[in-house]
């Protein structure tokens, strides 16, 4: 589906809220853009949920969207989404469970706790999600990239 | 302790050590720090640190991406507005005509955001009103509002988790089972130094056979039957000694083992019991039957078998370096030379192995969850056809299991044949020696024949002794599976000092309630009064929260924030047990267990009298039907047994509830999966249920809440309306709107059930 003018348009007000105004005149404050699946195809399927959660519209993908829209909506996401991406694992404090991680991700150095193996999920072959004591999601891509010292200490876990 | 004055006031005392500085030189003179928090990201949600200040004059704050600090002093129309998402908190500065700031944090500092916005709104206020500031209560928790007691910082009911691993020498934590049988295990171990010793008789025989009657007769002298008849019966007399305490000792030894493993078996079941639905919702059943099933099991063989062949092992192997050393230190030495390198070599490879082990019983439990997973729904699978797919999971799970495997035989087949190698080594560095030996007649060839036979058992044991080290680690990857769920404190945990209520009139009050289930907050800020004997209707969109709020209630889970009181006690400070004995729960899917219909409905009361059970039967309509099966009261039910339609199922459900005779009674969609006219019998049985109790009754058709007093309609985990339908009629707002959506399009909200019902099944 082609939308390259879709039949609403985006803006902020003043308390910072995403509008959204629909070409027939509804006005909705404080959307949120959604990513239909975070994980598997981030890029495709982003779904504009009002306040009230009910879907407004959807777009395939933001290329479609024109310049002013597509930035309200990255910037909107970038400033919800949160789920580091480990780079590298510098230091467990024990491969047993309860376990403290060092972690460096794509968004700081930081450390987090694992609370049982359970908590690392396999999505796909080589991708993990890792939830800490506080359920922040933490990605692991793909294993195979990591240096050999994490794969090293993220193999005791798996 | 810090005595600065401008820090020494609650909530500043432990404000870290590297910000302190910085913090004092933007505060002026009679500004005192009310409450501070971290806030750990950045806008663009990247880690790094920045912190928040109210003080009594302003809210104050340093950006993590920012070296400069900004400031707001109170001043009316002020707002501080909390959200969160993720598993990230954002607070944002609101005046009437905008934003005017924004910090981000994870949720590791939300109670200290609580407590910041706590006092921020305060300050807010009297700076408006002018009035004095009352602080907040410092000894209560900002989160739960549970007190804290004056000698901790941290709430204890928030702050449960335990972030210590347990140790790695699991295995001797199993001492705390073993500990009642010290009695008979140390008679075992008495019983094995006697088999032991005994078994080491014979070799030390041959050294007088050897050197006085081989050798002196291969010299040309006689054979005296007598000495000859003397040092067999010394054979014949150890081996039998051997045999009979070796007997002896496996006897008691595997008694003992099998007791504790069962001891251990029905306390890790026990504990699991205890633990709340939390646990269990994060959990494979595959994997938590596998731990209390095998792994208990697997651990009373090693007990039985491994591990005292081991011990054994280690008696014999001292006693026998005694008996070497005390014949001859210098052939002693030779012969044990190759002991430290196998020692070596069994520690480098543990490690390997053990990691390893772990592995394989964790693939194993993704093999076993596989098949918990199908066989209970094999319904869906048939009815989608998928029976191809559910096998290739399988599959897939095995080869994983395969794979695992596979690794770890690489290292571990090389293992034995090394220990064989060594041991040929062995003996032969101890047959050159000793023919060296022998040659300057420093030894006996009685000695050296001695010896030989000696380390002959000796590396023997070792050999088998290498084998230990992987079934040890195998018991240790088990023990500590099973001391996870030991360990395991209940996030539902019991008071320490609990309340009791002997009666409960069955008033219930909700306060500022807020739970979220992992980062997915699914009730906010719900509060809620329910008089004694009161009904009270619970509806809204199905997602909205009805059943979690319900579960808070019968605290199955506990509350994020906020409290639940019952007659004004909060439900925490209640034992588990007592209270959940005031509720009667009726659930969409009521469960049977495996047993009598008469057992079921006893389920609650297992004391009833068959008057009383026949009784809530009847109350319950679900009389007539069971007297028309074969077996009335004393049919079957449950997996394996008679098969019952939902609505009978319901009915034994609603039964069971009754007969406990709760004072508080919840209905969880109780009539929403079975066709009109069984709700409408089930209906009769819930009008006798419902009658003088406290009742919370969440249904899908709004018709069948005709009765209730008060009607509360959720939306996305709060309270929008409350009233009696009347009244939320005629107000025209949620309530109307989602009855008017029912009576205008049955056949949605057919096509709703059924796909809900689905849902259920699948
Ligand atoms: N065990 C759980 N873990 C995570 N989320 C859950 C769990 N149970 C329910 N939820 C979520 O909580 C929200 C409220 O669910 P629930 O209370 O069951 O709604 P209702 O009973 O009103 O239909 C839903 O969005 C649901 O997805
Ligand atoms: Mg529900």
């Amino acid at each position: 589906m082609k939308n390259l003018t879709p039949d609403f348009h985006l803006s902020r007000n003043a308390f910072g809220r995403l509008v959204y105004s629909h070409n027939d005149g509804e006005v909705h404050e404080g959307i949120v853009p959604v990513r239909a699946f975070p994980i598997q195809a981030p890029e495709s399927g982003i779904a504009l949920v009002s306040a009230e959660g009910h879907e407004l519209a959807w777009i395939d993908s933001l290329t479609n969207l024109p310049e002013a829209e597509r930035m309200f909506i990255e910037e909107e996401l970038a400033s919800r989404e949160f789920m580091p991406e480990i780079r590298s694992i510098r230091q467990v404090s024990s491969f047993a469970t309860p376990s403290t991680w060092q972690v460096e991700t794509d968004r700081g150095n930081t450390s987090f706790i694992l609370k049982g193996e359970d908590d690392i999920r396999r999505i796909g072959p080589t991708t993990l999600l890792i939830a800490d004591s506080h359920s922040i999601h933490f990605l692991v891509r793909d294993i195979q990239a990591l240096d050999k010292h994490s794969r090293k200490l993220l193999d005791r876990f798996l | 302790m810090n005595t600065d004055p401008l820090l020494a006031v609650s909530g500043a005392q432990h404000l870290p050590g590297a910000w302190r500085t910085e913090v004092e030189s933007q505060l002026s003179g009679n500004e005192e720090i009310l409450a501070w928090m971290e806030v750990d990201l950045d806008a663009r949600l990247h880690f790094s640190p920045g912190l928040l200040l109210v003080t009594n004059h302003r809210i104050l704050a340093r950006l993590p991406d920012e070296m400069a600090w900004q400031d707001w002093p109170f001043r009316a129309g002020l707002a501080l507005l909390q959200a969160d998402h993720a598993g990230v908190g954002t607070l944002e500065l609101h005046d009437d005509h905008g934003r005017l700031a924004r910090w981000r944090y994870t949720l590791t500092h939300n109670i200290a955001a609580q407590r910041l916005i706590e006092h921020f709104e305060q300050q807010v206020e009297s700076h408006a009103t002018g009035q004095q500031a009352i602080c907040p209560v410092e000894g209560i928790c900002p989160n739960c509002k549970a007190p804290i007691p004056p000698d901790e910082d941290e709430c204890p009911v928030c702050h449960r988790e335990i972030h210590v691993p347990p140790s790695t020498w699991t295995l001797f934590r199993l001492w705390r089972f073993a500990r009642p049988y010290r009695g008979q295990l140390l008679l075992g171990f008495l019983l094995m130094l006697g088999a032991t010793a005994a078994t080491l008789v014979s070799p030390y025989l041959y050294m007088p056979l050897m050197d006085e009657v081989l050798i002196p007769f291969q010299n040309g002298q006689q054979i005296e039957p007598g000495t000859v008849a003397l040092y067999l019966s010394g054979l014949f007399g150890a081996a039998l000694v051997s045999w009979g305490l070796g007997w002896a000792k496996n006897y008691i030894l595997a008694l003992v083992s099998e007791r504790i493993s069962a001891d251990l078996r029905t306390t890790t079941y026990e504990h699991l019991l205890q633990l709340s639905l939390e646990y269990f919702g994060a959990k494979r059943t595959g994997d938590l039957m596998a731990r209390i099933g095998s792994e208990t099991d697997r651990l009373s063989v090693f007990l039985s078998l491994h591990a005292l062949d081991f011990i054994t092992d280690v008696l014999m192997i001292l006693m026998t370096a005694i008996i070497l050393f005390s014949i001859n230190p210098w052939l002693a030495l030779v012969t044990l030379l190759p002991l430290p390198l196998i020692a070596w070599m069994i520690h480098f490879v543990r490690d390997r192995l053990r990691t390893g082990f772990e592995k394989i019983d964790r693939v194993w439990g993704e093999v076993t969850s596989v098949l918990a997973d199908t066989i209970p729904g094999i319904r869906v699978v048939k009815a989608f056809a998928q029976e191809k797919r559910e096998a290739m999971r399988f599959r897939e799970a095995n080869r994983h299991n395969l794979l695992i495997n596979d690794k770890l035989n690489r290292t571990w087949s090389l293992f034995s044949p090394t220990v064989s190698l060594l041991t040929e080594m062995g003996l032969l560095v101890v047959w050159a020696f000793g023919i060296w030996q022998v040659s300057h007649n420093d030894i006996t060839v009685g000695t050296l024949t001695a010896f030989l036979a000696y380390i002959g058992r000796f590396y023997g044991r070792l050999d088998s002794m290498s084998r230990i080290v992987s079934v040890t680690q195998k018991a240790a990857a088990g023990a500590k599976r099973i001391f996870d769920i030991l360990d395991h404190v209940s996030s539902v945990p019991e008071p320490t000092h609990p309340v009791h209520l002997d009666r409960l009139s069955g008033q219930i009050e909700i306060r500022d309630a807020g739970f979220r289930y992992g980062n997915r907050a699914v009730i906010r800020g719900v509060d809620l009064t329910i008089a004694p004997g009161e009904m009270i209707g619970l509806v809204g969109h199905s997602g909205s929260g009805k059943s979690s709020l319900v579960n808070l209630i019968c605290r199955f889970y506990d509350l994020s924030e906020g409290a639940i009181r019952v007659d004004g006690v909060d439900i925490r400070s209640l034992q588990v047990a007592e209270y959940r004995k005031h509720i009667g729960l009726v659930l969409q899917e009521p469960f049977l267990f495996f047993g009598t219909i008469a057992e079921n409905i006893a389920y609650g009361k297992p004391d009833a009298s068959r008057k009383e059970i026949v009784a809530a039967a009847r109350a319950a309509h679900a009389h007539e039907f069971i007297l028309r099966l074969p077996h009335g009261y004393d049919s079957l039910v449950g997996e394996r047994g008679q098969g019952l339609s939902g609505g009978e199922r319901q009915r034994i459900s609603i039964a069971r509830a009754l007969l406990i005779d709760p004072r508080i009674l919840i209905l969880d969609e109780a009539t929403s999966s079975v066709d009109t006219e069984t709700e409408k019998e089930i209906q009769k049985a819930l009008d006798n249920l419902v009658r003088g109790r406290t009742t919370i009754a969440i249904a899908h058709r709004l018709s069948t809440l005709r009765q209730a007093d008060r009607l509360v309609v959720m939306d996305r985990g709060k309270i929008v309306e409350i009233g009696p339908h009347n009244e939320l009629m005629a107000r025209q707002g949620a309530y109307y709107r989602l009855y008017q959506a029912q009576a205008r399009n049955v056949d949605t909200e057919m096509e709703d059930t059924i796909v809900k019902e689905a849902k259920v099944t699948a």
